[in-house]
């Protein structure tokens, strides 16, 4: 244990202590801690095993780039894994637990795989665990090296999604975000300005820089209440910018209650955003990168900016004892401000010649600073005892000689900074090499995006608070805003310098075994790792991140991507800028897939929609199922009946009585305009030229490959008025295909389209007694068999309501569909019902209808047919001869694989072996006589159990089946054959008498 | 997600629209005098620029109109959006 609370300072509430548990052992921390500085706070310094080799690990990071501090927090329902340490705010009862330890941090079992290591380098497993095949390794190796363990309770939080558009939107609340929306907002723009941090501030927060006169914490004080006060400016705290997409777009993750003790927790959780802005200004700061030596990833080695950041933000101090190692001014001012909190200063190795102003300054006041020297070793596991530091030669590659061996017990680094430029790539935007501060900085976008301060590469607070407010004022302008320039000030306490860039320092001259150096800690990459890929001729960057893993998962290289481009470029021998960076890919840091979802989940991921009759069916013992979106009866369950039983009782009711069946999500489009028949005609199969009006008639339509799309029911109201019936699925897909052709292929046609679906409820009656139902209603259509005959159409009323009436039939009886307009659907079934009492009528379902249908052969779309399916095969080979005019899809109809004679066609299937058990849709039609594997002759497309017939009716597609009728075939499933006997499709009153009544 | 300028409603976002393809198809006919060949590359044959795309989009959960858009692959810039049956603009790197 080397951390601890500092007696005063930072920014925590003293007054307000919070308890919370990690591994079970209580501790306390206060409000403004983090899970991570409340740790440190306390004196733990091991936070977890590390993904594959199992080696503790500590804070590296005190922000999102941290690599190593991953949690399990809270169970159950509230169970968050791999969540940073360092990006969680305490609060009162937290539970946490490390994700990668077994059976616990200080004694973890796996551990042994980190005396293995030599043994396990990059792509080990892949090559190793060849043979004779990788799963049957992986499941061990995963468990071996999972994170976190995923919630089995199901997620109980609420998840909110809001879309937003501003004028300029500003990532980043540190010093540069803080200035650029203080220059826009002053405008009047609308301004956003976003930061993932509970507080505002960023790098000046608690630090001890002036802004013009005042204290930093005033200044941004003074600046947060302006913003705050402006109208049209929003300040979104706790929320994340974590992708940059097309045309402004940018989501953002604002967390809502992850900050409160889980029973203060009410309403959503997470607000997922969606931001167009016209402009975007990037302050998103930069991510300090460690310095590659062996055993960097020991416990109480960290980052110098994060140690600067814990012990005066939260005031937890890293260690009592510090040795800094640097290559660049920075680490100067971290070791002061751990100083003047009263931290030791042992030593500070920088692996800059000379001594720069700092850094003599530094010496002056009695601190031991080694120049041209850097870290080569870590003493102590589970914590520091002690740095090893040596000479580096004069090219920086190789160290040589003694310099000290140093004890303390924290390690703090810099290895210089990388702007955070995640956001600005993802939006497109082009980077660049700067050999000055030697990382990747912007360059060029397409997209209205300006990074600025740190994020943009300007490393002076001073210089980026004066180019933040440039850019503000200037989005504000492009945005049509009078923005005048604001006076900027100037900031105290500037320190970069220049920098040596050391990515690795070749130690293989030093006596003793050092162990490795790590690259990406978070997935145990290390520079040999990424060197054996360069030996095994993976060059390109992309390539030697998938074979090493180096800058993977929630990490993404935030620390490590820089460092292991330095390290290839000493191993490829190309600069760096020619090695060039992997693709940032959203999100920046990991978020939940429920804020995603948002309120789509559950029921409410398609909800289905009610038929207008819903309470009735229900009341009427409705099995409901999802039938193309809509929530229809199967059947209707009577005392305990199976599906089979009922489906039976309502089929035989429908062929001996009546039944009814509501068919309200049955596709209707109105097509209407002076050449309404001619479009019609060039959208069916059918002859629709020829449709009189009060008639309708079947159609069927195709896509431009001459794929059966749909079919249904055209309906001819009047002259130039139409009803196009569809499947219940393809309604609007159909409407949508009708205004695409009209606007896009015909716009000289004079014809509107308008889906009319759900305008009307529709009931169907449907049986020998339909007629004698209907009669019990006050109509204004005639009924009599002569006077509307079946396949005519009639409007009307009925009991003084709009009727519409079809005497069509999709199950071979005498059928009405009676559209009456939807708010009259509900009362409309109830009178049906009452009035057919006496006919003993029956509610049936979408089964019942699917049985009545295959017993007549009547084809089902999307059922019998499939992606293949032209007209031809199911008959309408002589329909498209007698037509002359084009239609969509005709063309493909003649193609030569369209005139195969060997083609699948739509038949009957008659079952042979006198079993009640009807055929298995999908089962094989076969020769009789050939033993499987045999080429298929085709397949089973529906198959019920005929109530009228007693006995299985099927049909099926079959390779030139039409021509073999009459022939045995056999049908078999998964090693059962079956006999049956191709015929002509309608088992069941195969004339069509018992329509014409 | 683009953000679109349908000609008659104004700027939606992507997710209100459809992409239909590749605009300025001509459908070739009549039926019984196109070759097979000329009847697939109207159905399967499309431009793959690297730069200027022309396609046609529809606001699909909007007004329901369909309209063309000029729009670079590169960057996803929208460069132009002009009515259907209308000639696109001369736009540099555009395929015609
Ligand atoms: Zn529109």
């Amino acid at each position: 244990m080397s951390g601890f609370r500092l007696e005063k300072g930072g920014r925590i509430d003293r007054s307000r202590p919070l308890s919370f548990t990690f591994e079970g052992v209580s501790y306390e921390g206060y409000a403004g801690d983090t899970l991570g500085s409340a740790l440190m706070a306390n004196g733990v310094s091991m936070l977890g095993r590390s993904f594959k080799y199992h080696r503790p690990r500590g804070l590296l990071a005190a922000g999102l780039d941290e690599p190593n501090a991953i949690m399990q927090l809270e169970d159950g329902a509230q169970a968050r894994p791999n969540v940073k340490a360092t990006g969680v705010e305490l609060y009162d009862g937290l539970r946490a637990a490390p994700v990668n330890a077994w059976p616990s941090l200080s004694f973890d079992l796996l551990s042994v795989n980190s005396m293995f290591a030599r043994f396990i380098p990059a792509a080990f497993y892949y090559k190793t665990f060849m043979w004779p095949h990788w799963s049957l390794f992986e499941p061990a190796i995963r468990r071996a090296a999972g994170l976190g363990v995923s919630p089995e309770a199901s997620d109980e939080d609420i998840y909110d999604k809001r879309y937003a558009a501003c004028d300029v939107l500003v990532v980043g609340g540190g010093p540069a975000g803080l200035q650029a929306a203080q220059a826009a907002s002053r405008s009047g723009a609308r301004v956003m300005l976003v930061d993932h941090d509970a507080q505002w501030g960023g790098s000046l927060m608690a630090s001890n820089r002036h802004v013009g006169q005042d204290p930093a914490d005033d200044w941004i004080g003074r600046v947060v209440e302006e913003l705050r006060a402006a109208p049209e400016t929003q300040l979104l705290n706790r929320t994340l910018a974590f992708g940059f997409y097309d045309h402004g777009l940018v989501g953002l993750c604002e967390r809502l209650t992850d900050h409160l003790p889980l029973a203060e927790r009410s309403g959503p959780r997470l607000r997922f955003w969606k931001v167009r802005a016209k402009s975007v200004i990037l302050a998103t700061g930069a991510i300090e990168r460690p310095l590659v030596f062996p055993n960097n990833d020991r416990p109480g080695v960290m980052l110098a900016g994060a140690g600067a950041t814990y012990a005066a933000r939260y005031a937890a101090a890293p260690g009592r004892r510090a040795v800094f190692a640097v290559n660049n001014d920075s680490g100067y001012e971290s070791a002061a401000v751990l100083r003047r909190l009263g931290v030791d200063i042992a030593a500070i190795a920088d692996a800059r010649p000379g001594l720069s102003a700092k850094g003599a300054q530094m010496a002056a006041s009695g601190i031991n600073v080694f120049t041209a020297s850097t870290i080569t070793n870590v003493r102590g596991g589970k914590k520091v005892r002690a740095a090893e530091l040596h000479k580096l030669d004069d090219d920086g590659q190789a160290v040589k000689g003694s310099a000290a061996l140093v004890e303390c017990d924290t390690v703090l680094t810099s290895g210089g900074w990388s702007p955070v430029v995640h956001l600005y790539s993802q939006a497109g935007g082009k980077l660049r090499f700067d050999e000055q501060i030697q990382a990747f900085v912007p360059r060029e976008c397409g997209q209205h995006v300006l990074c600025v301060g740190a994020a943009g590469g300007e490393f002076s607070l001073t210089q980026g608070l004066a180019d933040a407010a440039r850019a503000g004022a200037a989005a504000a302008r492009d945005c049509g805003f009078d923005a005048a320039d604001i006076e900027p000030a100037t900031v105290d306490g500037e320190a970069f310098g220049n920098i040596r860039p050391i990515w690795q320092v070749d130690v293989s001259g030093l006596a003793g075994e050092r162990g490795k150096a790590w690259l990406d800690f978070q997935n145990d990459v290390t520079s040999d790792d990424v060197a054996l890929a360069i030996r095994e001729n993976f060059k390109s960057v992309e390539h030697v991140k998938r074979y090493t893993t180096l800058g993977m998962a929630s990490d993404q290289g935030k620390t490590s991507n820089v460092n292991g481009i330095g390290v290839m470029e000493g191993a490829l021998g190309k600069p760096m800028a020619q090695v060039g960076t992997t693709t940032f890919r959203p999100p920046y840091d990991p978020i939940e897939i429920g804020a995603f979802a948002g309120r789509r989940v559950g029921e409410n991921i398609a909800p289905l929609r009610p038929l207008a009759a819903e309470d009735a069916h229900e009341m009427l013992g409705a099995r409901f199922e999802d039938y193309g979106g809509w929530r229809r009866p199967a059947f209707y369950a009577q005392d305990g009946e199976d599906e089979h039983a009922a489906v039976r009782r309502e089929a035989l009711a429908v062929r001996d009585g009546v039944g009814l069946f509501e068919a309200s999500p049955l596709g209707k489009i109105e097509v209407a305009g002076a050449d309404a028949r001619e479009f019609l005609n060039r959208f069916y199969v059918n002859n629709m030229a020829t449709l009189k009006p009060q008639r309708c008639r079947y159609g069927v339509m195709l896509d431009e490959n001459g794929v059966v799309l749909d079919d249904g029911v055209l309906a001819c109201l009047g002259p130039n008025r139409y009803l196009a019936g569809t499947t219940s699925g393809h309604a609007a897909l159909i409407a949508d295909n009708m205004d695409e052709w009209l606007q896009c292929e015909w716009p000289d046609l004079d014809v509107v389209v308008q889906e009319v679906t759900t305008n009307w409820a529709v009931m169907n009656v449907n049986g020998p007694r339909a007629r004698d139902l209907l009669r019990k209603f006050d109509c204004s259509i005639d009924l009599a068999a002569e006077a509307f005959p079946h396949m005519h159409v009639r409007e009307g009323e009925i009991e003084g309501v709009a009727c519409r009436i079809q005497r069509v039939s999709f199950s071979g009886e005498l059928s009405y569909e009676v559209a009456v307009p939807w708010g009259f659907g509900a009362s409309f079934w109830a009178a049906l019902m009452d009035a057919g009492r006496e006919f003993g009528v029956s509610p049936f379902g979408v089964e019942t209808l699917m049985a009545l249908r295959v017993e007549k052969g009547f084809l089902h779309v999307g059922a019998d047919t499939d992606g293949m399916t032209l007209p031809q095969d199911i008959g309408f080979g002589g329909v498209i001869s007698r037509k002359a005019a084009d239609f969509i899809g005709r063309r493909s109809t003649m193609r030569p694989d369209s005139l195969r004679d060997d083609r699948r066609q739509f038949v009957g299937l008659e079952c042979l072996d006198g079993s009640a058990k009807p055929l298995t849709v999908g089962a094989h039609v076969l020769l009789p006589e050939s033993a499987p594997p045999a080429l298929t002759q085709g397949w089973v497309t529906s198959s019920v159990y005929s109530a009228a017939l007693g006995k299985p009716v099927a049909l099926g597609m079959v390779a030139n089946g039409r021509e073999r009728i009459g022939e045995e075939v056999k049908i078999w499933d998964r090693g059962v054959s079956r006999r049956a006997r191709i015929s002509a499709p309608g088992a069941y009153d195969p004339e069509g008498k018992r329509l014409h009544v | 997600m683009l953000q679109i300028s349908c000609p008659y409603c104004g700027a939606r976002a992507e997710i209100e629209f459809r992409c239909g393809g590749q605009a300025h198809l001509e459908r070739p006919g009549p039926h019984d005098q196109v070759s097979d060949r000329q009847w697939a590359e109207y159905l399967f044959y499309r431009d793959n620029p690297k730069g200027v795309s022309l396609e046609r989009w529809v606001h699909r959960f909007g007004c329901r109109q369909w309209f063309n858009v000029a729009r670079s692959t590169l960057t996803h810039e929208i460069l132009a959006v002009y009515g259907m049956g209308e000639q696109p603009p001369q736009l540099e790197g555009t395929k015609r």
